[in-house]
């Protein structure tokens, strides 16, 4: 029996050499989809990428720093409407996709600012009148939303001699893998604690030197980081933009996709996502009963498992560890 | 002048609307300490049951207590089989409000299948192009009957609080819930009938709205963000807070699509919420909330 003196080798015991294996071989049969996977899973997959970007910016608000926000719907347009002038005024992806997502945190860092003095339901309702404050003003001025027949953007050109939606799907795929590492990174730093800390009391939070007109800033500028990329590339994804596709029902998808797939869990928000853009792809023809199923995922979720999917995923793990001895 | 009085009449009528609905949501938070998302959707659906009775041929005196009663049973059954067991499971105010938008995405999905999705127009026996003039203002028929009804519900809702032991349970209920419990007050049913009593409200608000509007599924969200608004405005744990809170709403809503711009007038109401929280966050009739930590 060694002694363990160091860190390091107390880290030893962490580190699991099969499960990295299998998740680096998932990543790498993900980003081989376009070459095994049949067509119709690249616009999909495309889709659940981008979403799950916006999902985890939720989920960094409701889920780690608990401020409920019900104006994601507005984020998502400023982003996907900067975004969509810009690439028409001729500017590059990456460039365009930097400052949607700067503009859409912007204006989130300005809405939290209530937010220091309000608090849930209070907060909630304050939020959910800037997501109908954003949807009118796109829908009514002309200029912001291209008036009648909406804003076109231009199409993203393949490089390399790849086929387009190959591109578009590796470009996203790649995206939401650079934006999911950073949400880790950030909820096991100094940021995520305190974050954490600001949700199970703020009072205590700042008692204990958290600062909190920092943080719930930083948490509101974050997340609409996150969703305003999310806009973007949904704008760049539908190649045309419609102030009816930022209402109240699209806050409420990113509602669905945090509590089906799990409060304060990246890698839960990366599966509720999933299930939000993938089961109304399978109910194509029944288009009543995604709600429906939507509703009653929720209730589920509550009633019999309040982690969701990510607490569903935690327990097949621990019930794998020691698997088969016990 | 006329305009002017003209302009709050219309908002008066309006806010009375809009005061049904915040009675029911505040009538339901003060209680649960839940804010109900599922209130539009509840409504939709008794407007509905109304709607499928009045246009079998029968009178809207048959079909409004049917309205009522559908509402409230699925209400009911809602906290019964839903809020119960997450409580039961630790969930927290914020669980509890996305329970509450549980529900109403699947009561929409099911009304969405009954009814379909285009709008139908709501016979009803009250019109909305007959008008009288009052000095210089004009009224339409179904103005004075939703301010009639909405003052009939309100002034019941006064009396099942104020002036009945039931309300007086209700009341203790919302005070201190343990402290009703050791009291031998039945919490359970008193908090279901929070539940049912708040969808009858809300149903009454759809069924007089359901003729000025056209009716789908979706007719009511706008009215419940506009009830939720008002409610915060006044004081979420205050019944006359709600009322006060509409009133104002829906005056000011009518003057500045009236006077500034009409395309802008459902934000006014979150500027104006924003605005009054920032200096009185507990709203205008709200008491000082304390917290514990």
């Amino acid at each position: 029996m060694d002694l363990v003196e160091t860190y390091r080798e107390e880290l030893r015991f962490v580190r699991k050499p099969i499960p990295r294996a299998l998740l680096l071989l998932l990543l790498l049969a993900l980003l081989l989809l376009p070459w095994w996977g049949p067509r119709a899973w690249l616009s999909r997959g495309s889709l659940v990428w981008l979403f799950a970007i916006g999902v985890i910016g939720q989920n960094l608000l409701i889920g780690y720093a608990g401020l409920v926000s019900f104006g994601q719907a507005g984020f998502l347009a400023v982003g996907a409407y900067t975004f969509g002038h810009l690439r028409i005024a001729g500017v590059p992806f990456p460039l365009a996709l930097a400052a949607a997502g700067g503009a859409a945190g912007l204006v989130g860092w300005l809405v939290g600012f209530p937010s220091l003095r309000l608090k849930g339901p209070y907060l909630a309702i304050a939020t959910l009148g800037f997501g109908t404050a954003t949807y009118q003003i796109f829908a009514n001025v002309e200029k912001l939303s291209g008036g009648r027949q909406g804003l076109g953007i231009p199409a993203l050109e393949p490089l390399f001699g790849l086929s387009r939606d190959v591109y578009v799907y590796l470009v996203y795929y790649l995206i939401f893998l650079l934006f999911t590492g950073a949400a880790y990174n950030l909820v096991s730093s100094y940021v995520g604690r305190s974050l954490v800390a600001v949700r199970d009391s703020d009072i205590a939070a700042e008692a204990m030197g958290v600062n909190l007109t920092r943080t719930k800033l930083l948490a509101f500028g974050i997340s609409s980081f996150y969703t305003g990329v999310h806009g973007a590339l949904m704008a760049q994804y539908l190649g045309h933009l419609e102030p009816q596709s930022f209402n109240i029902a699209e806050s409420l998808n990113f509602f669905v996709a945090v509590i089906v797939g799990g409060l304060a869990s990246v890698e839960g928000s990366v599966m509720g996502a999933a299930f939000t853009v993938l089961v109304p792809a399978l109910f194509g023809d029944f288009r009543w009963a995604v709600p429906v199923l939507f509703g009653a995922a929720i209730l589920g979720v509550l009633i019999f498992e309040p982690l969701g999917l990510s607490g569903i995923w935690l327990k097949a793990r621990l019930y794998f560890r020691m698997w088969p001895f016990r | 002048m006329g305009n002017f009085l003209q302009y709050a009449l219309t908002g008066l009528s309006a806010g009375s609307l809009y005061a049904l609905v915040a009675l029911g949501l505040v009538l339901i938070h003060r209680s649960a300490r839940v804010l109900n998302f599922a209130h539009a959707d509840v409504a939709t659906l008794g407007t509905f049951a109304a709607f499928a009775v009045v246009s079998r041929g029968q009178s809207l005196w048959v079909a409004l207590p049917l309205a009522l009663a559908t509402g409230a049973t699925v209400a009911t059954l809602f906290y019964f089989g839903a809020v119960v067991p997450a409580v039961r499971k630790g969930a927290n105010p914020l669980g509890l409000v996305i329970l509450t938008i549980g529900l109403a995405l699947i009561i929409q999905g099911f009304t969405v299948w009954g009814w379909g999705a285009e709008p139908d127009r709501f016979p009803f026996p009250l019109s909305d192009s007959k008008v009288w003039q009052v000095g210089p203002v004009f009224v339409s028929e179904l103005a004075v009957g939703t301010f009639v009804a909405a003052g009939v519900a309100g002034l019941l809702l006064y009396l099942l609080t104020q002036r009945t032991r039931l309300g007086l349970a209700m009341r203790a209920t919302s005070e201190n819930l343990p402290a009703a419990q050791t009291l031998g007050i039945p919490t359970r049913a008193v908090l279901a009938f929070s539940w049912g009593t708040a969808a009858a409200l809300a149903v009454v608000a759809g069924v007089f709205l359901a003729p000025a509007l056209l009716l789908d599924p979706f007719f009511m969200l706008d009215p419940m963000f506009k009830g939720l608004a008002a409610a915060v405005l006044g004081g979420l744990n205050s019944l006359p807070g709600a009322v006060l809170g509409s009133l104002v709403l829906g005056v000011a809503e009518s003057l500045f699509g009236g006077y500034v711009a009409l395309e802008f007038k459902s934000s006014l109401a979150f500027v104006l919420i924003v605005a009054v929280l920032l200096v009185r966050p507990e709203g205008l009739l709200g008491k000082e909330f304390q917290e514990r930590v």
